[in-house]
């Protein structure tokens, strides 16, 4: 019975082989994918595009990938003779209905075979159906959110679509990198949280919250400001009255700045110890007297030598590059990912393209698994490896502590704890 | 004003505004979108359109109701040349200011880029004179313009319009003969941009077309308009205007069809406030609370990820639903303002749309709401055979939104037309007088505000099924402001006007969150709206497409002048005594 | 016959349940207050919640807060006693004064000017921020608002909303999106002095001085100067005070002048405050200024600084106070609903405001 089977399976295999052999036609034998596949005709280019939030009040939080993602593209040179096509960015404005639209634009464009988007996880949530159901693979090199991969513990978040991938970090992993340090290293167990109503800074403190509170310590008050705020006495009195030991305020500088100038006026407050997140590890914060001995926590950003194994460029030639182009230092962390991100997708397309002739078949449902294999990846930022859901950063979180506000360098490098431990 | 200091004047006026229009970055930004190879880039176009402009303003001369303007292309060139001239002295100073200071730390875009946009790359002392030369030119050009022929005039207008507008929506018209085929690209460069040779021919062709033929086009219209309404003409244009209505989602691609889907949401709000604002005369600043009701009631009641109420129902049923909630909203919010006069009634009510966003983003709230993470996993609308539609589908949701559009209009038109639209009216003219002959003003304000609820949580509904998840920043006050602007460009409670404005300023400038078609104009939209708000309300407060009536509420003093002078009034028509219109 | 009565017993009807609507808020307002306050003094006495001391700092800060809102809200309530209308672009005019104040005082900064000489460099601040604040008032007065004197009421509302858009994001496009921070108020100002034995931070005592001082001054131009007499004639009447010689314009033209002067000074007292200035710090801060115009007395000057006050106190130390008590989480987030809150209240409890309105004959309602 089983020979028999096995006899009709291999007839049939054999078959199948010559059927294909035969309408073939060249010398290659593509076989389209459930997918779908892109056909770069001969001269064309490959065509990929950025998703990003490029205008309006959040256009900082993009800035550094408009900026590395051309790099990336530039360095990592022509596939299989092919010239890839960044064209012009796409614009998300940092929210749903944004992603949305600027996913359909997307994927209106049979030609489009990869994106690079977002920085905001709220737009990436609108845009990943879509993109998804185009059989599109997006790499983010900024969104954080756990509800967009998974939360780390085998359970699929609920914003996951197939296709998508991040080299950035999960929340939940800052989360319990910062609750660590606190409660081990700063020995500090009562901990008041502000978030500014931001989903990326509501994520942050939630995380924080339960990894710290699992390791034992006491949240005295988890409360929030809304962006555009100035007078921060009442919130800042409101914390006060709880006698935290800490206050973890991952937030963005717009409230951030007004509420460290007043912080030392409130009663309860003049030596409450402050720790941030990589939203204000930005030059306009830093340069705050009083942001002086904040701690500081955030993807790590100290590159070094790490060096992208596909366009051999290392952090700091990269980091250099950056401010020579733009004139200052980026506006956001996440400018390493977002070069990373580019060469992981540009290295699957070349991976997986089928050359026939002149002519590109790239297999859609191929270019995914390729980018879910990564595994042990170098680039910029370390060792890039991708998980069952997407998650596929170097998984390093740093905690400085800001001692010279005339020298952010030198600040930033002043590295008191990276996670996972050593 | 004499001639000459109203044309030095409006010189003055075009300099600063060229200077202005350079110094917020957006010549800078526009001169990478190219309209016609290989020079005419969209931030020339806009930065000599003001030369154009004011030529052509001061070749007319300060607006005299008493006399026509003098028309000479000779005289116009002059008088042209010299305000061009103007503008252009003017438009030089943050040149040269950007090019000798460094004063980039607060003035943003005053930097080299600047210096070499606006002196076409050829630095400051050569481009100076260039810049000076073009405006005169281009300034002399519309004074020229101004002294033509009538037909002439009116000939080269639309030819420009149209080249202009195939030049500008590039996306729509390759969209649009994409379906017939990839023909048409020949006539645009790789950058999109227009090829001089096929401008010419289209604006040559459209010129001749115009010329030639508008004594029938207008023989033409005026046939339509006189036609008695259930004439075969009538039926068979509003029968060929709805086809096409049904059968261009299909053709468009889905870019556009995108587009479209926002833009009903928009003209569906806009129709909900013109009731409210248009023909109630209650002036609505939190409008986007009721917007936001519809949405976080639809995504509460329909997302299986909502904790405080598991069951997830149809989202026909959490119509329903919604639509009592916003009833109650319209009551909640329309009792205590029922006695205050139209400005309190504005911020009360702009307060009352910030509590609701507060509320809704808030902490406290977040185990209903979902605070900062919104909700998520919303499912579209359920529709049979077809299964979950929602905005991965556009194409098939624009005929929902279509659907709801027409029961906007017709609830709209119903109203209008009903014993309660007349309260309305007799309300918004005079309240206390209306209140005297025995209107119920209380029942018609708190109906204005219900009615407008329940519409806007239609929309409300329909943004959440089609987004897929609902975050708070899509409810603030600038969506309100967005709306009103939509309603007062478009013509105050005007069905039609409604339509129109939102289709030219949402669907070309933009949404507040979404870009329109012209992607460029993104980070300048706001700012736009504002001038054309402050325009409209100076020039012309009706709107675009004005109702009749309140036309005639707004230049009352106007048509009394115009009878006074013996003349036509301002539409045309003979001044007649007044009549009870809708 | 018929008809009329029951269209007035049903007119009646209805009015009673809009009261009764009416009643029931103000009743629900009363009890939430109650309960709110009650709580927050249980837990103070059970040794949670903020200190005494933290109280008393938190008022001082909120009435110092409140007196910048007075400041503000003088343009908002001259303008409405002149015009009719909310100039929903007056807290542009405060912008734009910060705007050009921080350029000022960054500059000054950079070269040394402003530590070496504290009050020279305050003073040409103001100047600049009061000039900054003027010119932008007039020049909105002028383009926007001459021709649109005898509209009905909502078009010059409409109009200033497009002149607030405008500036707004004209401003944006000028200095970018970004907020930028005022220089450290310079010397003694950043101690902490004791007056009446509760510490004040130097800036507060200059806010709170500064803002006294404007508006004695402000009266005594009212009430003693010519121009001053001029505008309340105008506000009172357009027409009859045109009958009897007063230029109606030139008078507006001051008034809108006027108005942006105090918007100016304000513009100051906010960057030595808050020091974080952007281009959208003028909306809200505009509408809690025209609330607190609102709760004072529409067109009372005095009214209106008495509101400002008024409504810091509200907004800082309401949230914690009264929703604190009710068990809340997370009540500073819900600051700004406070303050519109306050605003419905006001409206609902004493229409006319704390002080009663000054309105002209044309504009009584």
């Amino acid at each position: 019975m089983k020979n028999r089977k096995s006899m009709r399976f291999i007839a049939a295999l054999g078959v199948l082989a010559i059927v294909v052999a035969a309408c073939g036609g060249g010398g290659t034998d593509f076989v389209e994918g459930p997918l779908g596949s892109v056909t770069v005709e001969a001269g064309d280019p490959i065509e990929i595009r950025s998703l990003n939030v490029i205008s309006g009040p959040n256009a900082f939080l993009g800035q550094p990938n408009e900026v590395t993602v051309p790099f990336a593209v530039e360095d990592f040179g022509p596939i299989h003779g092919h010239e890839v096509n960044l064209g012009t960015t796409v614009d998300d404005s940092c929210n749903a209905d944004g992603g949305q639209a600027g996913a359909q634009t997307l994927v209106a464009d049979e030609q489009l075979v990869g994106i690079i988007g977002t920085a905001c996880s709220g737009a990436a949530a609108a845009a990943m159906p879509l993109v998804s159901n185009a059989g599109l693979t997006m790499i983010s090199p900024a969104n954080t959110s756990p509800s967009m991969t998974s939360d780390l513990e085998g359970n699929v978040g609920d914003n996951y679509y197939e296709g998508y991938f991040r080299t950035a970090h999960n929340d939940l992993f800052q989360g319990q990198a910062a609750a660590n340090f606190v409660f081990n290293n700063l020995s500090l167990t009562k901990v008041a949280l502000i978030h500014d109503g931001d989903p990326y800074t509501n994520g942050l403190t939630t995380a924080f919250e339960n990894a710290f509170v699992e390791l034992g310590g006491e949240i005295t008050i988890h409360t929030a400001t809304a962006p555009g705020a100035t007078d921060l006495v009442p919130l800042l009195t409101e914390v006060a009255a709880t006698a935290p030991e800490l206050i973890f305020m991952p937030i963005f500088p717009d409230p951030a700045i007004a509420l460290i100038q007043q912080i030392r006026t409130v009663a309860g407050l003049e030596e409450t110890v402050v720790m941030g997140a990589d939203g204000i590890s930005v030059e306009n914060f830093m340069n705050e007297p009083n942001s002086e001995g904040m701690y500081f926590s955030g993807p790590d950003t100290q590159f070094g030598t790490n060096t992208n194994q596909e366009t051999g460029v290392t952090g700091t030639q990269l980091l250099e590059r950056y401010v020579a182009e733009v004139g200052s230092a980026p506006s956001a962390d996440f400018w390493g990912h977002a070069y990373d991100a580019t060469t992981i997708l540009l290295a699957a397309i070349k991976a997986v393209a089928v050359v026939d002739g002149d002519v590109l078949h790239i297999d859609r449902l191929a270019l995914r698994e390729e980018v879910a294999a990564t595994s042990g990846f170098n680039g910029v930022i370390g060792s890039i490896t991708c998980d069952d859901f997407g998650d596929c950063g170097a998984a390093k979180i740093s905690i400085f502590q800001h001692i010279d506000i005339a020298d952010h360098v030198a600040s930033k490098a002043n590295i008191l704890y990276t996670y996972p431990e050593e | 004003m004499s001639h000459r200091r109203y044309s030095r004047r409006l010189g003055w006026i075009g300099g600063v505004a060229m200077a202005f229009v350079g110094m917020i970055g957006m010549i800078e930004k526009f001169n990478e979108r190219l309209l016609i190879a290989p020079f005419l880039t969209l931030g020339y176009s806009v930065l000599f359109g003001i030369p154009l402009l004011v030529g052509w303003l001061a070749a007319r001369g300060e607006p005299n109701p008493l006399e026509d303007p003098i028309r000479d292309p000779r005289r116009g060139a002059v008088t042209g040349l010299v305000t061009g001239f103007i503008a252009g002295l003017i438009a030089c100073v943050p040149v040269i200011l950007a090019d000798s200071l460094t004063l980039t730390r607060f003035l943003l875009n005053m930097r080299p880029q600047l210096v070499d946009a606006m002196t076409f790359d050829l630095g400051v002392p050569v481009g100076i004179i260039a810049l000076v030369a073009t405006s005169a030119v281009v300034g002399a050009l519309g004074g020229f313009l101004f002294g033509l022929p009538e037909t002439v005039r009116r000939g080269i207008s639309t030819a420009a319009m149209w080249v202009f507008s195939i030049t500008l929506f590039e996306a729509v018209v390759n969209d649009v003969f994409d379906f017939m085929g990839r023909g048409l690209n020949v006539v645009y460069t790789p950058f999109d941009a227009l090829q001089p040779w096929a401008a010419l021919i289209i604006g040559g062709l459209v010129y001749w077309l115009s010329t030639k033929n508008r004594g029938r086009v207008k023989e033409f219209t005026e046939k339509v308009k006189e036609a008695d309404p259930r004439s075969r003409l009538r039926l068979s244009l509003i029968g060929l205007g709805a086809l096409m209505v049904i059968v261009l989602p299909m053709l468009l691609g889905l870019i556009i069809n995108e587009l479209l889907v926002n833009v009903t949401l928009f003209i569906l709000m806009g129709l909900g406030l013109n009731i409210v604002v248009g023909l109630a005369g209650l002036l609505d600043l939190g409008y986007v609370a009721f917007f936001a009701v519809g949405a976080y009631g639809t995504a509460v009641l329909t997302s299986p990820l909502s904790n405080a109420f598991t069951p997830t129902l149809n989202w026909w049923v959490a119509l329903a639903v919604v639509m009592v909630l916003a009833t109650m909203a319209g009551l909640l919010v329309g009792t205590p303002v029922i006695r205050m006069r139209g400005d309190y009634l504005a911020i009360v009510t702009l307060g009352f749309g910030e509590i609701v966003r507060i509320l809704l983003l808030s902490d406290w709230l977040t185990p209903y709401f979902g605070g900062a993470q919104g909700i998520r996993r919303i499912p579209g609308v359920s529709v049979p055979l077809l299964g979950d539609v929602g905005g991965t589908r556009p194409q098939v949701f624009i005929y929902i939104m279509m659907a709801f559009v027409a029961l906007a209009v017709w609830i709209s038109h119903r109203a209008q037309n009903s014993r309660i639209g007349r309260s309305w009216a007799a309300m918004r003219e005079d309240e206390d007088v209306a209140e005297a002959i025995g209107i119920g003003t209380v029942k018609a304000k708190l109906l204005a505000f219900i009615t407008g609820a329940i519409i806007a949580a239609f929309a409300g509904a329909l943004f959440s099924a089609k987004v897929g998840t609902v975050f708070t920043n899509s409810f603030d006050v600038l969506v309100s402001i967005i709306i009103l602007v939509v309603v007062i460009v478009g013509g105050m409670g005007s069905i039609r006007g409604v339509i129109v404005g939102a289709i030219v300023l949402i669907g070309v400038l933009g949404g507040p969150k979404l870009p329109g078609l012209l992607v460029e104009f993104t980070e300048y939209k706001l700012l736009i709206y504002g001038a054309i708000l402050i325009f409209m309300m100076l020039k012309r407060p009706e709107g675009l497409v004005p109702s009749v009536r309140r036309s005639r509420e707004l230049h009352q003093d106007e048509s009394q002048q115009d009878d006074w002078l013996g003349k036509a009034g301002r539409f045309g028509e003979e001044p007649q005594p007044a009549t009870v219109e809708a | 016959m018929t008809a009329t009565a029951n269209n007035v017993r049903g007119r009646r009807f209805r009015f009673n349940w809009v009261d009764g609507f009416l009643w029931f808020i103000r009743i629900a307002a009363v009890i939430a207050i109650v309960v709110g306050v009650t709580g927050s003094i249980q837990n103070f006495m059970a040794g949670e919640g903020p200190t005494l001391v933290a109280w008393r700092d938190l008022i001082i800060s909120s009435i110092s807060t409140g007196f910048l809102y007075g400041l503000i809200a003088l343009g908002y309530s001259m303008v409405y006693g002149i015009l009719g209308f909310i100039n929903f672009a007056h807290g542009e005019v405060f912008m734009s004064g910060t705007m050009i104040g921080f350029v000022a005082a960054t500059i000054m900064f950079e070269n040394g000017f402003w530590s070496a000489y504290p009050w020279a460099a305050l003073s040409i601040v103001l100047l600049t921020a009061m000039a900054t604040s003027i010119s932008i008032a007039v020049l909105a007065e002028r383009i926007a608002y001459r021709r649109l004197r005898g509209a009905p009421r909502l078009i010059p509302l409409i109009t200033s909303i497009g002149v607030s858009f405008f500036l707004q994001y004209a401003f944006a496009g000028l200095f970018g999106v970004a907020p930028a921070s005022f220089p450290e108020a310079p010397g003694n100002l950043g101690r902490t002095v004791n007056i009446l034995g509760l510490p004040l931070r130097g800036v507060q005592v200059v806010v709170i001085g500064v803002a006294i001082a404007t508006m004695i001054s402000l009266w005594y131009y009212v009430t003693r100067t010519k121009a001053g007499r001029a505008i309340r004639a105008v506000a009172e009447d357009k027409e009859i005070a045109g009958l009897m010689g007063i230029n109606v314009d030139r008078t507006i033209v001051t008034t809108f002048a006027v108005g942006g002067a105090m918007a100016g000074v304000a513009a100051l007292m906010w960057a030595l405050l808050y020091r974080s200035v952007a281009f959208y710090i003028g909306f809200l801060p505009g509408i809690k200024a025209f609330t607190a115009a609102v709760l004072g007395g529409i067109g009372n000057l005095p009214g209106a600084m008495l509101g400002g006050v008024t409504l810091g106190l509200f907004e800082g130390v309401g949230p914690l106070l009264v929703l604190g008590g009710l068990g809340i989480p997370a009540v500073s987030q819900l600051r700004d609903a406070v303050a519109f809150a306050a605003l419905i209240l006001v409206l609902v409890f004493r229409p006319t405001g704390l002080l009663g309105e000054r309105l002209g004959s044309e504009n009584r309602a």
